[in-house]
């Protein structure tokens, strides 16, 4: 094989401060196009949402878009919209967030809006009637009319999980997003969307004096309330194996999913970033070893998966979180024969480890991941956010594929070691479409 | 809540649409290769587009499957292993116009990524183990997309849509996909992936005439020849009962209209692309805030301008609650119907034409947004110079103009409509609005 190739970096500058009512900041200015990426991210996400109001977080999320002080309903869209942009915001388990792309003429338009609905959104009994339609349709869109709607990421924790914060399901039920009122929204609000609880990001083409002076227009004078305590989420790791399975009615092949446990993303980044490769070394594409074994050579398995964290993004999740594997069977497909087969293969590499060339190209394959997502002003400007919220380290952005390029053979051995029988949560889908 | 009220900032005035420069090569076996420089990111997208049209569906689709199952030298793993030491990957699919090559590597990988694709190009083996599991899995994918609302839908639209046509079916059906052999697929290779009328567009942090010269290093051994097919013109929409697909116990209601369009170089396509905006092109349109923002029918309505080689469709979908299925419909055609028989106002074109201006210029901001447009426009026979041009139409269409295309085609009487649920609950309230088939 070729003499290994250098994982590049890119140097976007990344320049970072706080306001005095506690709203921290960050820029990446990258005049390569005239367009600019705004973000928002709020310390708030599905982890943090009451019991008795499951899907609440992003049910919030939604009305954060229905007006605000200076902003009638639709305002804000249109707003966006004509003046050449996009938008859109998103609920995760530990962050929301709310974004907009767009010319560069437009900043201070975005930066406006923004800052209006973190003084205040408007909350009202129409808005929040016609958005919990909205949620109703977008969870029969997404798990309740298709097969294997919510798989994994919706029936996976409760297995795993047995606290409220991290087992329920976070798009909610209907009856819980029916019965939330206005006055539950004000106090989520009061609670959670306090500027000090966010960051505030712009990626792209701006002059950092210019765009300082922007921001502190517009947000300087939003009221200054400080960041509720974060609740530590933690709980004991599995002792002994766990699995259940359900039908779901609309499938019409099995699947199963497994998790395992790993080290905190946050407190423990250098013990974490081997299991980021290992997910990689074990599905990443043909030359993986999972697809290898069970796809190509066993045939027990159609297609699969593996990333870290529920909603699969290694880089924007805390403690607890977990490395998932996902199969997709054939017709009469056999899950434990599955399940045995990943096992051999994660005691082979735990026991023989891997070469420094087949390490070397699956962190290569993962560089240009990295590098891609960070290619549009609204990834970096994404990235930089949450990676400010939840380390202060927002220039870590630049520094994430020489990190994964130094994950050792040694370090994935150790981490596949890990990846037991006995650590592991398991949600079989037992096809109910018999079609 | 304070007492002033805040106004809204200006916009600066936008900056003209500064286009990367394309370099274009056409190599003696055919193959036109066109490489623009963007190096933001240390990175190459590759995609090459060959015209495929008429190959047959079942085989088509396994190709596509299985063009990186091995050649005499490299087997799948081998090939994927070789890929990914540049940080590279590639994959195709499959459409009735054409076969895509798609990828990237790291910048430094450019050659090799080329290589492996000249190889794969010239000698893709379809080994017979190989092309078995791949039948196997793209049947099991089949059964699985037709448990799949969206899937069907589509397919009941195209159906319906172009009747002969070859755009008519696009998925092939299991049994079909079990009878293709290895023989067929190397058959259909030979016959149809050559040079010639394909096009191979590079984008990245490279020296463009370096990048055409190893294309030509690389692949101007492809061996030229191959035929450039095309298809008849798709028949237009012609409009009838609405079509009542039965899923039952299906929980939402999957509607689908297909409206009259033209190609990206008609007169008529600047403005019709704004009157599909107002109507329901994004979500500031009349459309979205109809039925999502004031009656919560709907999670994400949509209507898009789809263009293929053989014709252009004005597409409309909306998942909706199985009990407002007729409501929904009627929103929709009263939407429509106001579109096509008043103009639009000034403010609400405005706000579309800077939309549309804003979101041009957004697509050609990343590597992957210019290698996109560039393969599009490509396989229409344009190059990427053509958004200047467009642009300049976008700006200049007045109102009268956006009123007559939408009048045109926009009315609700030239519909083509499949709704797809659960026949039982909402063919009686569809019924009352329209003319209806069940199938």
């Amino acid at each position: 094989m070729a003499r290994r190739i250098k994982i590049p970096a890119t140097k976007y500058p990344v320049e970072r401060f706080t306001l005095d009512n506690g709203l921290r900041v960050v820029l990446a200015p990258d005049r390569s196009a005239p367009v600019v990426g705004v973000a928002v991210v709020y310390d708030v996400g599905i982890r943090s949402e009451p019991e008795g109001r499951t899907g609440f977080a992003h049910l919030f999320e939604h009305l954060m878009f229905q007006g605000s002080e200076n902003l009638e309903k639709l305002a804000h869209f249109r707003h966006v919209q004509g003046a050449g942009g996009t938008f859109n915001g998103s609920t995760h388990l530990d962050y929301t967030d709310y974004f907009e792309t767009l010319p560069s003429g437009a900043l201070e338009r975005a930066l406006f809006l923004e800052a209006d609905r973190m003084r205040g959104p408007r909350l009202t009994e129409e808005n929040l009637r016609n958005q919990v339609d909205v949620v109703k349709e977008e969870i029969r869109v997404n798990v309740l009319n298709r097969p294997y709607g919510g798989f994994p990421w919706l029936t996976l924790p409760p297995v795993m999980f047995d606290t409220f914060p991290n087992a329920h399901d976070g798009y909610g039920s209907f009856e819980d997003l029916e019965s939330a009122t206005v006055a539950d929204a004000a106090e989520f609000f009061e609670r959670y969307y306090a500027c000090g609880n966010a960051v505030l990001s712009v990626a792209g083409d701006l002059d950092v004096a210019e765009a300082t002076e922007m921001i502190k227009r517009h947000f300087g004078d939003v009221p200054a309330r400080p960041a509720p305590a974060r609740p530590d989420f933690d709980e004991p790791d599995l002792t002994s194996e766990r699995r259940e399975s359900y039908t779901d009615r609309l499938a019409p092949l099995p699947a199963v999913a497994s998790a395992w446990r790993v080290p905190s993303p946050i407190d423990d980044f250098a013990g974490y970033l081997p299991f980021v490769v290992l997910a990689e070394v074990l599905t990443d594409g043909d030359a993986s070893r999972l697809v290898e074994r069970l796809v190509l050579r066993d045939r027990t398995v159609t297609s699969l998966g593996g990333y870290i964290g529920f909603m699969g993004e290694p880089f924007e999740v805390r403690d607890p979180t977990a490395a998932l594997l996902q199969y997709h069977l054939p017709p009469g497909g056999d899950v434990d024969k599955v399940l045995r087969a990943a096992d051999e293969e994660l005691e082979r590499l735990a026991t023989d480890g891997l070469t420094a060339a087949e390490l070397g190209r699956v962190q290569a394959r993962m560089a240009t991941h990295l590098l891609r997502d960070t290619d549009a002003v609204l990834g970096r400007a994404l990235r930089i956010a949450v990676l400010e919220e939840q380390r202060g380290e927002p220039e870590l952005i630049n520094d994430l594929p020489r990190l994964i390029g130094e994950v050792t053979p040694e370090q994935v051995r150790a981490a596949a070691a890990t990846l037991t029988p006995q650590r592991r949560a398991s949600i079989e889908v037992i096809p109910g479409g018999g079609k | 809540m304070s007492d002033t009220k805040r106004t809204l900032p200006a916009l600066l005035p936008a900056a003209p649409i500064k286009l990367p420069t394309e370099s274009e090569r056409r190599l003696t076996n055919g193959l036109t290769v066109i490489a623009i420089r963007r190096p933001a990111v240390p990175l190459v997208e590759v995609r090459l587009r060959l015209p495929f049209a008429k190959a047959n569906l079942a085989r088509g689709a396994m190709l596509s499957h299985t063009l990186f199952s091995g050649t005499a030298e490299l087997s799948t793993v081998e090939i994927a292993a070789e890929l990914q030491s540049v940080g590279g990957g590639l994959s195709a699919s499959v459409d009735p116009d054409r076969l895509m090559i798609s990828g990237n590597s790291l910048a430094a990988g450019l050659t090799r990524i080329l290589e492996i694709l000249g190889e794969v190009l010239d000698g893709a083996a379809y080994p017979s183990d190989e092309v078995g599991t791949e039948r196997d899995r793209l049947v099991d994918h089949i059964q699985v997309a037709k448990s799949q609302p969206a899937h069907l839908a589509r397919e009941a639209l195209l159906r319906r849509l172009y009747g002969r046509h070859p755009y008519a079916v696009q998925t092939p059906e299991p049994e079909q996909v079990r009878a293709v052999r290895p023989a067929q697929l190397r058959a259909l290779h030979a016959e149809r992936v050559h040079p010639a009328g394909a096009t191979l567009v590079l984008v990245g942090d490279f020296q463009p005439k370096r990048a055409l010269d190893t294309a030509e290093a690389v692949l101007g051994s492809w061996n030229g020849g191959g035929k450039d097919v095309s298809l008849p013109n798709a028949p237009q929409p012609e409009p009838g009962p609405v079509l009542l697909v039965d899923r039952p116990d299906s929980v939402q209601s999957s509607l689908r209209m297909a409206l009259p369009a033209v190609p990206r170089t008609h007169p008529d396509h600047a403005a019709l692309q704004l009157a599909n905006l107002v109507f329901g092109g994004y979500f500031s349109s009349r459309w979205v805030e109809n039925i999502r923002e004031d009656k919560g029918y709907t999670y994400g309505p949509h209507s898009v301008i789809d263009h293929s080689a053989a014709g252009s469709v004005v597409l409309l979908s909306a998942e909706v609650a199985t009990d407002v299925t007729g409501p929904a419909l009627l929103e929709t055609v009263y939407e429509l119907g106001r579109m096509a028989t008043l103009p639009p106002g000034e403010e609400e074109l405005e706000q579309a034409r800077q939309y549309l201006l804003g979101t041009l210029m957004l697509g050609v901001s990343t590597q992957s947004g210019i290698a996109a447009l560039a393969t599009t426009y490509a396989g229409a026979g344009l190059r990427l110079d053509f958004l200047s041009d467009y642009t300049e139409q976008v700006r200049t269409v007045t109102r009268d103009d956006v009123a007559a295309a939408a009048a045109k085609y926009l009315a609700p009487s030239g519909a083509v409509t499949v709704i797809l649920g659960d026949a039982s609950k909402i063919e009686a309230p569809v019924a009352t609005l329209r003319e209806i088939e069940v199938e």
